[in-house]
């Protein structure tokens, strides 16, 4: 694994090792080792189903791994209490697969939810928050009271990224961002993910299968493959590797040593 | 051999599921005692379930009262008197009718739209989103849900019990012409505390079980709008049928132990 000299004196702010998850007789995770470092983008890559979004629940705490550790800023946070958990996830921040916006809320109270529930803070204060972080992701003050239902689908990106800074967050987690985007919105949701992160100063973490997205998000790119990191390196490093596999999924062919029959074991 | 493969499958199954639901119901249990509490959506819910579900319960236990004085009266018509006829109008109401009536009421529309509510918030990953913004969902979303049935199941059956005895006393008065006086009267010298104390009992654990049954099935569906739509038939068709054994039981322990 190649990574500059300059990262590696850092501790990680996320450290995965060892990590293994199975559902039943489906082993999806089977020794993920992965340091991120703060400050920078990484992106991992890899097909469907081979357990990124996973990962990312790990992380988060939405699903505890079978074996393997998690640290976050050197702190082990596998079996955390409820409430050392709680402080965990508020440095944290996540843009969802499909935005996954809170439906009974309107779109300022979405956005502000993070803050009014862990800071003691005015509806008035909160709302002007929610406007302040909306305007950091290109939406203006109309859109605050209106409902997420009758958003499209880039806007509901947008909100769910101004919800997903709006606690300043130290990681930010983005799951799939631009999947089911046209390119030119994926490009400004990406534009966004970048100045949003540079802003904030904060590490970011980006699962996707878009490759130009991954291209111009991402200082490091790491590619998962039957539930292992096989392969870890910068956007360069990319474009010159000889791996078989990182090189068929750039290429996005069907011919290549990666199992494009998905496996169904029942 | 294979058989006993399955049956030891299915055991095991039934064993789990029976242990989740168990944990779920202790930890929302014990969370209704643990801060945070969120008044605003206990507040929603309360009248989510209470204010929206009276046009049903009113209308069920209505007829329903209606219907038990017509039968006193034609299939008991050797006792057909303003007596036989508003006691039974009474006792059935306030003891089996109104709380049956209104729970079976409930688990259909509040059941159901909790599974496919708080279903469509897991698969849409809502529930996940919660987590991550500090907030516990079982907290924020299934304690309110369930206090709030567990309230408010009470005080909609006190309401049907009004409406069926109105109900009986409609069709006592107009068309079996009897006198309106006696039968207030009757009415009024037969209504016992534990008849009515009874039916607020069962309705307090119906509420219960509609509500944790509607949320345990919504919470832990899986699999898109598929799973969402099972979690939705499980909700109601396992709180109709715990509804009606539980009746059995609350009736067996109030009036016969
Ligand atoms: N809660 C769960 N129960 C059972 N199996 C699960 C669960 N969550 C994920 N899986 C399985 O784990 C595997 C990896 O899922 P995951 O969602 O991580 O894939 P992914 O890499 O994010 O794919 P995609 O790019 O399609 O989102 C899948 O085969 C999925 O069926
Ligand atoms: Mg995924």
């Amino acid at each position: 694994m190649l990574f500059s000299k300059k990262i590696l004196s850092k501790t990680p702010k996320i450290r995965l090792s060892n990590l293994y998850k199975s559902f039943g007789r489906k082993h999806v995770l089977q020794g993920v080792n992965l340091d991120i470092y703060p400050g920078e983008s990484l992106v991992i890559i890899g097909g469907s189903g081979t357990g990124k979004s996973v990962t990312l629940k790990c992380i988060l705490g939405l699903m505890e791994p079978d074996a393997g550790e998690i640290e976050i800023d050197g702190q082990k946070v596998t079996h955390l209490s409820e409430k050392a958990r709680e402080k965990v996830n508020a440095k944290m921040g996540m843009l969802f697969q499909g935005a996954a916006l809170f439906d009974s809320l309107t779109v300022w109270e979405n956005v502000a939810f993070g803050p009014m529930q862990t800071q003691r803070i005015t509806k008035k204060d909160a709302k002007k928050l929610a406007i302040e972080k909306l305007a950091l992701v290109g939406l203006t003050k109309d859109v605050a009271d209106i409902y997420p239902a009758s958003l499209s689908g880039g806007m509901k990106k947008r909100v769910g990224l101004a919800r997903a800074i709006a606690g300043n967050p130290d990681i930010i987690f983005f799951d799939e961002p631009t999947t089911g985007l046209d390119p030119i919105m994926s490009d400004v949701i990406n534009d966004l993910i970048i100045t949003t992160t540079k802003k904030l100063g904060a590490t970011a973490l980006t699962i996707t299968h878009d490759m130009t997205s991954a291209r111009k998000i991402a200082d490091r790119i790491a590619m998962l493959y039957n539930g292992k990191i096989i392969w870890i390196g910068s956007v360069k490093e990319l474009d010159k590797t000889k791996d078989p596999y990182v090189r068929q999924f750039v290429a996005g062919s069907a011919n290549g040593p990666i199992l494009t029959q998905a496996k169904v074991e029942k | 051999m294979k058989f006993i493969d399955l049956l030891g499958r299915f055991v095991f199954n039934f064993l789990l599921a029976t242990g989740r639901f168990g944990l779920f119901t202790a930890q929302t249990i014990r969370y209704m005692f643990t801060p945070p509490f969120y008044y605003k959506q206990l507040l929603t819910q309360l009248i989510e379930i209470g204010f929206y579900s009276l046009p049903v319960v009113a209308l069920t236990t209505l007829f329903a009262g209606m219907v038990i004085a017509l039968q006193t009266y034609t299939g008991f018509s050797q006792f057909s008197s303003e007596g036989p006829v508003s006691l039974v109008v009474l006792i059935s109401v306030t003891r089996e009718l109104a709380p049956v009536m209104a729970g079976l009421m409930v688990a259909g529309r509040i059941g159901a739209s909790m599974a496919a509510e708080l279903g469509t918030m897991r698969v849409t990953e809502q529930i996940d989103a919660l987590s991550t913004l500090s907030t516990n969902p079982i907290k924020y979303l299934i304690v309110p849900r369930v206090l709030a049935g567990i309230l408010m199941l009470p005080v909609l059956v006190l309401i049907g019990d009004i409406i069926g005895i109105c109900g009986g006393y409609l069709i006592g008065i107009y068309k079996l012409e009897f006198n309106a006086t006696t039968y207030l009267v009757n009415t009024w010298t037969y209504l016992k505390t534990m008849d009515i104390v009874s039916g607020l009992t069962k309705a307090a654990v119906f509420g219960f079980i509609i509500t944790i049954l509607g949320c345990y099935n919504g919470y832990n569906s899986k699999g898109g709008a598929q799973g969402v739509g099972a979690a939705t038939t499980n909700a109601v068709v396992s709180a109709s049928i715990l509804i009606l054994i539980f009746n059995y039981i609350l009736t067996e322990l109030f009036f016969n132990a």
